[in-house]
């Protein structure tokens, strides 16, 4: 079980970025075995399609869930046709490592 | 004067399959023409006659008045018997629609999130395995994602 966090920095201590497509960082995180991953956005800069690019690149991770702030109409759909969990997590104070505690229950 | 815009429908389960082909001797021979099924329309007849919804109900699950649905759901029901007795292919696609799945909410750690796999009840937040999940009202969330889009 694959889960991608969209992160605001490249650090455990880095909060949850509230943005989909144009979220700094992506967070990799391998439920079963533990293994962690931070990757930069590549489409950070992208005026458009940023979004369905970075759906695009979760599907072919074989991510399981996405937490996010906040999913766009567009993507919602193309999650939902993927079958990939999307959460909204509305507190972007949280860190990536509380959200892995959370996740480890 | 162009018509009037469609209103967008709500498809809560998009169709496993792409379409149905028909088989034997004459299948596809006379002409090889498709009935395309809309995607509101297969979400109609799944409404309708496979979760056995009234169309008062199923037109509020997708979203448009009732005589609206009745309305798809006739074009529905008139495409698939045209393609049993012709013999053709049905291809489902297209349409005026928006996917979206039901959302859930936790009450613990303040989280919103869907369930992708329909056949499985959600009891536990995917977050926090905390059991105090329940039901989104669908129509807040639109309003609330649209406050914040205005902000």
């Amino acid at each position: 079980m694959k889960v991608a966090i969209t992160s605001t920095g490249n650090s455990l201590e880095s909060t949850i970025d509230p943005r989909f497509g144009q979220c700094a960082y992506f967070f990799i995180y391998d439920i079963q075995n533990k293994a962690m991953e931070f990757i930069p956005n590549p489409n950070i800069d992208a005026d458009q399609g940023a979004g369905p690019a970075t759906v695009q690149f979760f599907a072919s991770r074989n991510i399981n869930k996405i937490i996010s702030g906040e999913f766009g109409m567009k993507i919602k759909s193309l999650l939902d046709c993927l079958r990939i969990q999307m959460i909204v997590l509305k507190n972007p104070e949280k860190k990536i490592k509380e959200i892995i505690d959370m996740l480890n229950h | 004067m162009s018509p009037r815009i469609k209103v967008l429908r709500k498809v809560s389960n998009p169709p496993v399959i792409k379409g149905f082909k028909p088989y034997g001797q004459e299948s596809g021979k006379k002409n090889s023409e498709i009935v395309n099924l809309l995607y509101e329309e297969y979400e109609a007849i799944r409404l309708s006659d496979y979760d056995m919804l009234n169309h008062h109900q199923a037109s509020v699950m997708m979203g448009v008045s009732r005589p609206t649905f009745t309305r798809i759901y006739a074009s529905a029901l008139h495409k698939t018997a045209k393609a049993f007795v012709e013999g053709k292919q049905i291809s489902i696609e297209g349409g005026k629609v928006y996917f979206d799945s039901e959302w859930y909410h936790c009450e613990k750690c303040v989280c919103y999130f869907n369930n992708p796999e329909k056949e499985k009840p959600v009891e536990n937040c995917p977050l926090c395995n905390s059991e105090r999940v329940d039901k989104f009202d669908y129509e807040n969330t639109v309003e609330s994602n649209t406050d914040t889009k205005h902000k």
